[in-house]
């Protein structure tokens, strides 16, 4: 298998505070990757990095074989990456459809349509297009009403939906089940699973293990910015460095045999 | 659908009794007070509008238009003056008053853009009082004397007329803009920008381009209503075309009516302007038309803060709801309700807003 996305000694500091410390993490082509640690490990500050709304202090990211270290975020959505935030960001007071449009920008022009910018905004092919994913993440519906008027859930949906507008080669979801219902939590592990097997590369940030656990062939520790431990669910959930990451050194308490 | 272009027709019919009673308004009207009145409205009115398809669409806040309008009516009038043109001819020039704005519209872009919400705010003014104090010592700007229109050829009697077809055909341009953008690929992106800028550029959104793409179209229409203003008033001092009233009143026309509207813009100008002149003229105190803006913008501020054509809108939509619940069960009692009857109304996409 080839590795489709990798950081490589990546470190990023906010004033004292450093947020990664030289991580460095791969993702397979083809895989459902998870990346999990305590709060504060630097998991979103990682996606921050990789899809340019940071600028590393040193290290490198690379997109298939290719250098987009500090690479501006519509760039780097250009070159393949889609990214979900961990507080929804849609855009409130257009509507679901026009959400979907304005993610498919950068796809028309690719195909060399609407070359005038004056041209209505989304042909009958993306807004066709718009529609399928629409009713994939199952918020159809709501296609002409304000992504205002959204629930939390819905408003989750409708970030996956656009960011596949593109036909992104990997999509990194921050914490996609935090925050919805259970039933919901199936819907999106399922639609992640399909999106998977039609050849879409994932990266996850969760803290429902299940979640990760159940849907991810490998799993990165991060713990103090630093990559500590990576490998299949199995393997990762016994480690004791794994163990050390949420629940304190083991070193403290020597005494007190575990498990 | 049949409701729906019914709606469309209304508008399109609005639209042109309007413009049948625009044109034909000084043919009918012909106290040269009013029609200076109206000459000032429809300045107004572009300007507006010009401010508003930047401002509005983009959330970018800018009080620092008259920088356009100063450096159009300086251009048109130092051209006048070096190409010794006279009569209608000049107002063939109002276009390079707007290619000279457009082109000062560039580096303040860059400039001011990098920055956000009330940083953005205050860089734009702090820009508009480097023009006006670059006109005041400028030797070509005429210093304090600013520049004068050489003489007129028309009588009095119809003096106003052709500014005012000519400020029209602004007015109308400004708002075909505004609409055209509106509904255009180039408006989402802008208004994507205004509702979660990063959000935007993570999906392929080169704001940057978009935002000083809005702002450079934007310093065009307000350089050439620049021109025509200086035309008009027969002068260009620093203190009345770099003129921080100016940037004031445009934005508070801009909220009165709805910003990021297309007709609030228009609606704000048409009200306030006329007001503004009435003012004006009836209390030989100067201020009170300067304190009742301000009295207007706490208003608006307090009571109206999306303007009069979304609060309005907002205030049909509830009212027609509650007649249609009214109605339903006095129709038939055992009828469920219509299906999609929880999408809103503002579902219809691309429509005027």
């Amino acid at each position: 298998m080839t590795v489709l996305l990798r950081t490589e000694g990546v470190s990023k500091a906010f004033g004292g505070v450093q947020a990664l410390d030289q991580a460095s993490i791969d993702v397979d082509e083809g895989s459902i990757a998870g990346l999990i640690g305590p709060n504060g490990s630097g998991k979103t500050t990682l996606f921050n990095v990789i899809t340019g709304y940071e600028r590393v202090d040193s290290g490198h990211v690379y997109l298939g074989g290719k250098e987009i270290t500090n690479t501006a975020p519509e760039k780097v959505f250009a070159a393949g990456i889609g990214r979900t935030f961990q507080l929804t960001r849609v855009f409130s007071r257009l509507t679901v459809m026009e959400n979907m449009i304005v993610a498919a920008q950068h796809h028309e022009r690719g195909q060399g349509r609407l070359r005038n910018p004056l041209a209505r905004a989304g042909g009958p092919a993306t807004r066709r297009r718009a529609m399928e994913l629409l009713e994939f993440t199952t918020i159809a519906k709501y296609a002409g009403a304000l992504a205002e008027t959204l629930s939390y859930g819905q408003r989750k949906l409708l970030e996956l939906a656009y960011v596949l507008m593109a036909s992104p080669s990997i999509v990194l979801l921050d914490e996609p089940a935090g925050g919805v219902n259970p039933t919901l939590i199936t819907m999106i592990a399922d639609r992640i699973r399909q999106l998977n097997e039609q050849g879409t590369t994932f990266l996850i940030v969760e803290h429902n293990m299940d979640f990760v656990m159940g849907l991810c062939d490998k799993v990165t520790v991060l713990d103090y910015g630093t990559a500590v431990v990576s490998g299949p669910p199995s393997v990762v959930r016994t480690d004791p460095k794994v163990l050390d990451a949420y629940l304190g050194t083991a070193e403290d308490d020597d005494d007190i045999p575990v498990g | 659908m049949s409701r729906l272009s019914r709606s469309t027709l209304i508008r399109l019919g609005g639209l042109a009794v309007l413009l049948v009673i625009a044109a034909i308004f000084p043919l009918v009207i012909t106290n040269a007070l009013y029609t200076q009145f109206a000459v000032d409205t429809l300045i107004f009115v572009a300007a507006v509008t010009a401010w508003n398809l930047f401002s509005g669409f983009s959330g970018y806040i800018s009080l620092g238009h008259a920088v356009f309008f100063g450096v159009g009516a300086y251009t048109v009038g130092l051209l006048t003056i070096h190409w010794k043109v006279i009569g209608g001819t000049i107002f063939a020039l109002l276009p390079l008053g707007g290619l000279a704005a457009a082109v000062v519209a560039v580096p303040f872009g860059l400039i001011a853009l990098r920055v956000r919400r009330h940083t953005f705010v205050v860089i734009t003014i702090a820009i508009f009082f480097i023009f006006q104090l670059m006109a005041y010592n400028f030797s070509f700007t005429g210093g304090n004397q600013g520049i004068s229109t050489p003489f007129f050829l028309w009588t009095a009697a119809s003096y106003n007329n052709p500014f005012y077809y000519v400020g029209l055909i602004l007015a109308v341009g400004s708002v075909t803009a505004a609409w055209l953008i509106r509904n255009s690929r180039f408006g989402l992106q802008l208004l994507a920008i205004r509702d979660d800028e990063d959000r935007a550029r993570g999906l392929g959104v080169r704001t940057m381009r978009v935002k000083l793409s809005a702002f450079v179209i934007s310093g065009f229409i307000t350089g050439m209503v620049g021109g025509l203003w200086w035309f008009f008033i027969g002068q260009a001092l620093p203190e009345t075309v770099f003129d921080p009233n100016f940037d004031l009143s445009v934005a508070l026309m801009g909220f009165l009516g709805g910003f990021g509207t297309l007709a609030g813009p228009v609606l704000g100008a048409l009200v306030l302007e006329p007001l503004q002149q009435w003012e004006a003229i009836t209390f030989t105190n100067g201020y009170v038309a300067e304190i009742s803006l301000g009295a207007i913008f706490l208003l608006v501020i307090l009571f109206l803060p999306r303007g009069v054509i979304p609060t309005g809108k907002e205030l049909l939509t509830r009212w027609q709801a509650m007649r249609e619940r009214r109605r339903r069960p006095a129709a038939d009692g055992t009828a469920p309700p219509a299906s999609g009857a929880t999408v809103p109304s503002s579902a219809q996409t691309g429509g005027v807003r």
